[in-house]
């Protein structure tokens, strides 16, 4: 029932192939009744009256002028005030939402009526252009359902966003004769400029009972903490203005105020900034003298020089947003578009969607008492941070304030957020501009933890058919002391593997798993049987590390539990010529991967590799049958930003392009593979994750003159 | 004819698809339709005047923004101060800023009474703030104020009930109406509702206090803190007990509760349902009736067989085994095993409706627990099966995080309340929400020194940023006057010689005059002297001249290569947030004496990178400087052996990391020699700093062998000294040391990039 989308555009448009012109009378008439047909449509989506209907809702294309009218008797029923003390846990029903597979909150919007008295009068504006736009928003969203009886949340169509535009009684007597009404439990109302003269209460004076309250202008007195939610005041520019976000950068001014209606008193102190430190602060107001037509609100003075608004706010690093009336304004709406970090003065302000959003990293909180050190405080920010708190300012823009879309879509997700809290938003989806979230790593081990030796590690032997070769590295494995189980995968599906008689006797348990297909990622499945995090990846045929140099290994990999600790290293290079990575096994002063072919790594990272590599690297790799270790290589890079470590000096491993059994053919198509694999790879990541290195690790005492029998681990390096 | 009927079909086929996508809405309504009717959803209508409705506010009215009130902002404000009082206090209405500003932020506690009871755990709180950077014993500097009455139980019932508090209070000539203090309770209210009532009236000061209901709790202004038993450590702590990270998380059980069932009173409705969930498998959710002395009055037919499953299970057990904990609400809001969970990396799963979470200013608890409603107990276990691995991997690392960060001890929760209220002092010179929430922790970063992340070590991966690729050489000299010696000459040269030395930085640590600019070799890159303090710290300090993320701390007898500077910066790159350096020693714990040893002795292990020789970040410097109490740098001015040490146990109790050891291509000289101070000749003055145990030091040349075990013995007691105050041994130790690529790989020479390292 919820996939109704997918009915659409299953199939692209068909090519009709050119006509013979015998046919072409045919087709012109077909084509006139389709058109015409069309055109008979059209009429009907045109014509207002054309269909009536009992319910509301079965015809779209009406007129808000044609809604239902309900007339309120003077001595309907009013809604308590707002209670202070409404919280989640008190004044919603939770019962209503349900648990649900999606946890999505559904929302039911109210049809739309004129709402009149006794006498006809009308309580309110029917419906304003920004609160049809958010309903509209609503209505197309995830969260919405038409269903009455499954909402956990009801939004009214009565537009409240303005206070001074209605009636407060009759609107009040409005909410009460909703049919879900219930006291306002579940209902939503969105208000973004409340009070009214000469007080401008802090929040909406209709009394509304138990309902939620999404409020441009709240102050700490009047925000109930978890229940309410705090929204932006809608500044109307935003959708006719188009400022293309300018880069980071110093501007033209460094402090720059553009509200027209401030305080005197606020005035005074701004103009005495301006005069201590100059031209860089500029200080607007309204236009005395502007001829007719030009609008005013798009005009700011400063003496005889005229600014256009809001363009001005782009030439400014830091933009006031001083209290007025009110603790909400528009202006810091047009600012955040700017670019322009936000200098909020207005003591007491609950900052738009301040549950989630951190306010610290795109704005400037002064308290009013400190308006005369302004310029000190905003020199002492480092400029660096400048520059982040623009970007940041314009991503919350273009983010949660930009339409009534974004405000009402915000403000959901906070709900529904605070009801299905184990699938909430983190704090990084919320906060953090595209830029940073495509450039930053989220490390999914990032506790510092030093894993304890006594857990061992697992080695993973994959083999195909090398029996007698697969038993020397089982039994030199073996030796190793932290070694706690071996795990043998047999890729080989036309052959057993040997009887277990046969196998090595070894001290740990020896585990055979048998694999359904012959894959290469059959080795970096995430096995049961894998009960140490580390794990140690080896091929059927590397006998030649030695017992100490593997639990040298171990060890290092315990200091770096993260990240990818082998022997064998290997460099991706980028090579100008041909313009693309190029792969690189010669003995080089850098590193960038590690061959899984012996190496240690987290089992965190056997998941990563199975459920949740990138694109079809996963399918790729096995269908090409190489190259599992560079995409490893690459997921472990990309999710932890690390390089590898190298341990150990260079060995002669045997493998394939250490030993050339057929000359430099085979060695040359192998380096073309897999130069190859890191151009796709880098193309699905999107980005090139590998980090170079020139660091390996060695034992503390490696090479030093030192008697090699009080060495840890004596016996490293030998070839 | 084929092709015909092909086209003719296509046409069709076209015709309808246009008739679907224009005319469907209009179709739909016509009778062979109708069946879709009831399926369409019903969407808010596009209204036809749609485009023409009016805007909501006309935009002169969004700009001018009302008429101007009546009050002016300053009356608004100043009338404020009268309304805004006791429970709806905030910090613009109820604290007095000003006494902060003179002497930043500074905390005075009373002093103690005699014949005064005070709790151990109140004692601890004070302690925690007498050791503290911010404390002062100047009631005039003071910023806040600390009560010596103990105010953490004010349960009337309870034995530790102090009485007439409130007599008491208001014969304080500094309480002032309770402005600029702060309050510490534990419990509150008794039976039967265990009301937010302590028993006294507060004035207005903040109250930072456990258990704290959303209510009552004036934002901004309160302190959530958590519920600590009195056995909780005063510092140091003990670790979280997370030692694997596994996924799936490989526990015995999904969801565990052991506790209380009451049968009645408050509380009662949560506790009493929380046995349904219980399935014997892997939710185990096991109550006892057992508690208080007359339970048997209220005893129901459940009691027996539930007391009998509850002694089958052990608590400890459960919690080291379970993935999920459930936390629900006792009498009051928090319990014991909130911190109880959260040290065993069992997440919390919280019930209790209401509930100020502690420290939520700060603290996304989001991250950490998943936070339940009382209401829909019986989908916790459905909730918490759908959490995916990965979360419930970053779940239990973050409940360790944040454990250690601020739980684990009483000074961290006591420190935590002192710069959430700090924080609050300069808005724009506080830490934002992610650097408390991510690691090391809000603690641990100074907003004094930046705001921006950047400039600190610890977040260059989580922001895509990079540390500098140049650094400053500080070398710290203490020759003799007049002249400079051979040995800094030429460390001069060598390290000016790397492409990545940005400028050099001297610290004259002598008496006498640095030698005049002339004298000082002609470098490339640009050289400071900066005339320094005698006390060894100093070294430490945050100088302004130090430009660079990556400072290289030498001594002026160090003797390194071009080559080997380059490779360690390198390296350094790679770990910007550890000490990389050369010469090493290591600590372990001598069991025969019961202390920790130290040994400078050759090792396969290391846990500590001299300072002679090493690159950090310049956060660092500031840490040292102002993070640490003054205390700890008298220590080790006063012993003058180990400022090194203190920064590893510092940068290691900060990372949980061992530092890193890189290729050193011969060995430095035994670190005694540097200590040849600024003689003049054999008439010497012995530093300030050093004189109390300066007899071994008059003839050092002499006896070197002497000085050598006698500081020796210093560094050790000093060593001990440090993990006494820290609460624990922070120094981690390493196996490894990093070198080359190639380094001694059998390979040509002309092959390798730092052949100069291998040279004996």
């Amino acid at each position: 029932i919820m996939c109704a989308s997918a009915k659409y555009n299953t199939r692209g448009p068909a090519l009709i192939p050119r006509m013979k012109t015998k046919h072409r009378i045919y087709y012109i008439t077909l084509f006139s009744i389709v058109l015409l047909g069309l055109i008979a449509t059209g009429m009907f989506q045109f014509w207002p009256h054309s269909i009536e209907s009992s319910s509301d809702w079965t015809v779209e294309k009406r007129s808000v002028h044609d809604v239902p009218v309900v007339k309120l008797p003077a001595d309907s029923p009013i809604p308590e005030r707002g209670d202070l003390s409404c919280r989640m846990h008190t004044c919603f029903d939770v019962y209503r939402c349900g648990f649900n597979p999606k946890n999505k909150i559904k929302v039911y919007i109210y049809s739309l009526k004129k709402y009149v008295d006794e006498y006809g009068m009308s309580v309110s504006n029917t419906i304003s252009r920004e609160y049809n736009e958010l309903l509209t928003a609503i209505s197309d969203s995830e969260f919405y359902t038409d269903d009455v009886n499954r909402a956990c949340l009801f939004v009214p169509s009565i537009d409240v966003l303005n206070q001074n535009a209605l009636r407060i009684k009759e609107t009040a007597q409005a909410f009460a004769q909703l049919s879900r009404w219930d006291r306002g439990t579940n209902h939503l109302l969105f208000n973004m400029l409340p009070g009214g003269p000469p007080d401008y209460n802090t929040a909406l004076d209709v009394p509304r009972d138990r309902a939620l309250l999404a409020g441009g202008g709240f102050s700490t007195w009047t925000y109930r903490q978890g229940y309410d939610v705090s929204i932006p005041v809608y500044s109307p520019l935003s959708g006719e203005v188009d400022l293309p976000e300018r880069g980071p950068g110093p501007r033209r001014y460094f402090i720059l105020s553009s509200q027209m209606a401030l305080h005197p008193e606020y005035r005074l102190e701004l103009e005495a900034l301006q005069a201590e430190n100059g031209e860089s602060v500029l200080i607007l107001d309204k236009c005395t003298n502007l001829s007719d037509g030009v609008p005013a609100v798009r005009k700011r003075c400063y003496k005889n020089q005229v600014f256009d608004y809001p363009q001005v706010l782009q030439e400014s690093t830091f933009c006031v947003v001083l209290r007025g009336a009110r603790l909400g304004q528009a202006v810091l709406s047009d600012v955040l578009q700017a670019g322009c970090v936000p200098v909020i003065i207005a003591d007491s302000y609950i900052l738009p969607f301040s549950e989630v959003l951190d306010w610290k990293r795109a704005s400037v909180v002064i308290p009013e008492e400190k308006m005369p050190e302004m310029y000190s405080i905003l020199q002492s920010i480092p400029q660096r941070q400048i520059e982040e708190m623009q970007r940041q300012a314009r991503w919350f823009w273009e983010a949660y304030f930009q339409s009534m879309k974004a405000i009402a879509l915000a403000t959901l997700q906070i709900i529904n957020d605070r009801i299905y809290p184990y699938a909430a938003i983190s704090y990084e989806e919320w906060n953090d501009p595209p830029a940073v979230k495509w450039s930053s790593v989220s490390n999914p081990l990032f506790l510092p933890l030093i894993p304890p030796q006594s857990q061992g590690f697992t080695a993973v032997v994959l083999t195909y058919d090398r029996v007698e070769s697969l038993f020397r590295v089982i039994t030199e494995v073996s030796k190793v002391p932290s070694l706690s189980k071996l795990l043998v995968v047999w890729n080989n599906q036309n052959k057993n593997p040997p009887e277990g008689s046969l196998w090595p006797k070894i001290r740990v348990p020896l585990k055979v798993v048998r694999t359904a297909e012959n894959k290469l990622s059959n080795r970096f499945f995430p096995y049961d049987e894998i009960e140490t995090e580390a794990v140690l990846a080896i091929d059927d045929d590397i006998i030649m590390l030695t017992s100490d140099e593997l639990q040298f290994g171990y060890e290092v990999w315990r200091e770096f539990p993260d990240r990818l600790v082998g022997y064998p290293g290997r460099l991706h290079l980028w090579d100008h010529e041909m313009n693309k990575w190029k792969y690189e096994s010669e003995w080089t002063n850098e590193v960038s991967m590690v061959l899984t072919g012996a190496a240690f790594y987290h089992k965190y990272f056997n998941y990563l590799y199975t459920y949740k590599m990138p694109g079809d690297i996963k399918n790729w790799v096995d269908a090409h049958m190489n190259c599992e270790d560079i995409a490893m290589n690459f997921l472990v890079a990309n999710v932890t930003g690390k390089s590898v470590i190298k341990v150990t000096p260079r060995k002669k491993f045997k493998c394939p392009e250490c030993t050339a059994i057929d000359g430099l053919s085979l060695d040359q198509t192998h380096m073309v593979e897999r130069s190859e694999c890191i151009n796709k790879f880098a193309s699905v990541f999107g980005t090139m994750p590998l980090k170079v290195v020139e660091h390996r690790a060695d034992p503390v005492l490696y090479k030093d003159d030192f008697p090699e029998k009080l060495k840890s681990f004596p016996n490293i390096g030998s070839l | 004819m084929q092709t015909r009927k092909k086209y003719i079909f296509l046409t069709f086929l076209a015709s309808w698809l246009l008739l679907f996508l224009f005319g469907g809405d209009q179709l739909r309504h016509f009778s062979f339709f109708s069946g879709r009717k009831a399926e369409a959803r019903r969407n808010w209508p596009r209204w036809t005047d749609r485009s023409l409705l009016k805007s909501f506010a006309d935009p002169e009215e969004l700009q001018r923004d009302g008429d101007p009130s009546l009050l002016s902002p300053r009356e608004r404000r100043a009338a404020w101060l009268s309304v805004y009082r006791s429970s709806r206090c905030r910090m613009e209405t109820c604290f007095d800023f000003s006494r902060c500003e003179k002497h930043g932020f500074k905390v005075f506690t009373y002093p103690q009474e005699r014949g005064q009871p005070v709790s151990e755990t109140y004692s601890k709180i004070l302690s925690s703030i007498e050791r503290s950077r911010y404390h002062t014993a100047n009631p005039e500097e003071a910023c806040l104020f600390i009560l010596s009455i103990d105010t953490l139980d004010r349960d009337h019932l309870s034995g530790q009930y102090v009485r007439n508090v409130d007599e008491k209070i208001r014969s304080f000539p500094l309480w002032n109406g309770g402005r600029n203090h702060l309050i510490f309770n534990l419990y509150s209210g008794t039976w039967p509702n265990y009301a937010g009532d302590l028993g006294f009236d507060i004035g207005q000061a903040i109250l930072a206090k456990a258990s704290f209901d959303t209510e009552s709790f004036r934002p901004g202004f309160d302190i959530s803190i958590p519920l600590f038993s009195k056995d909780h450590p005063q510092r140091g702590g003990d670790r979280g007990w997370l030692y694997q990270d596994s996924v799936p998380p490989r526990k015995k059980y999904l969801l565990v509760f052991k506790g209380k069932r009451y049968l009645t009173g408050i509380g009662s409705g949560t506790r009493n349902a929380l046995h349904h969930i219980h399935n014997g498998k892997d939710i185990i959710s096991l109550t006892t009736c057992k508690h208080g002395k007359d339970w048997e009055k209220h005893k129901d037919t459940r009691c027996d067989k539930d007391n009998i499953d509850y002694e089958r299970f052990d608590y400890q057990e459960l919690l080291h085994n379970s993935t999920f904990c459930i936390v629900p609400r006792g009498r009051r809001l928090g319990s014991f095993r909130f911190l109880e969970a959260l040290q065993a990396a069992c997440i919390p799963v919280l019930l209790s409706d209401g509930w100020e979470l502690p420290f939520a200013e700060a603290i996304d608890w989001g991250k950490a627990a998943v936070v339940g409603s009382e209401r829909l107990l019986l989908q916790i276990p459905s909730a918490v099966r759908c959490i995916h691995p990965e979360r419930v991997l970053a779940f239990q690392q973050q409940t360790q995080f944040l454990w250690d960060a601020y739980f684990s001890s009483v000074d961290k929760i006591v420190h935590t309340t002192l710069e959430i209220i700090k924080d609050r002092l300069s808005p724009h010179r506080s830490r934002s929400r992610f650097l408390w929430n991510a690691l090391p922790g809000g603690l641990l970063v100074l907003p004094d020194f930046s705001t921006h992340l950047g400039d600190f070590p610890f977040y260059y991966l989580q922001h895509g940023y990079s540390p500098s690729k140049k650094f400053t050489a500080f070398i710290r000299a203490v020759s003799q006057a007049g002249s400079l010696s051979q040995p800094i000459l030429r460390l001069i040269q060598a390290v000016s010689g790397s492409q990545f030395c940005a400028q050099i930085v001297v610290l004259w640590s002598c008496e006498k005059p640095p030698p005049p600019s002339g004298k000082w070799p002609q470098t490339t890159v640009p050289l400071t002297i900066i005339q320094g303090r005698r006390q060894l710290s100093d070294r430490f300090f945050p100088f302004e001249a130090v430009r660079t993320d990556a400072v290289l701390s030498l001594d002026e007898d160090t003797s390194l290569s071009t080559s080997e500077v380059d490779f360690a910066f390198l390296v350094w790159r790679s770990f910007p947030e550890r000490i990389v350096g050369f010469p090493t020693q290591s600590h372990f714990w001598d069991p025969e004496q019961g202390r920790w040893g130290y040994t400078s002795r050759w090792t396969n292990e290391l846990s500590i990178v001299l300072t002679a020789a090493a690159f950090y970040h310049r956060y660092y410097h500031s840490l040292f400087t102002e993070y640490l109490p003054a205390g700890l740098r008298e220590l080790v001015d006063e012993l003058a052996a180990c400022e090194d040490i203190l920064m590893n146990v510092l940068v290691a109790a900060v990372t949980k990391l061992p530092p890193i050891k890189v290729t050193q291509r011969k060995q430095h000289k035994e670190v005694v020699a540097q200590q040849a101070e600024c003689r003049d000749g054999a008439v010497g003055t012995p530093p300030p700093g050093q004189r109390s145990p300066s007899a071994p030091h008059s003839a050092p040349a002499r006896v070197k062998g002497t000085a050598g075990s006698w500081r020796f013995s210093q560094r050790q007691d000093c060593l001990n000294q440090l993990a006494d105050w820290f609460g624990y041994m922070p120094l981690v130790s390493s196996q490894l040391r990093l070198d080359p690529v190639l380094f001694k790989d059998q390979v040509s020479v002309l092959r390798k990039k730092y052949p100069s390292l291998e040279k004996p």
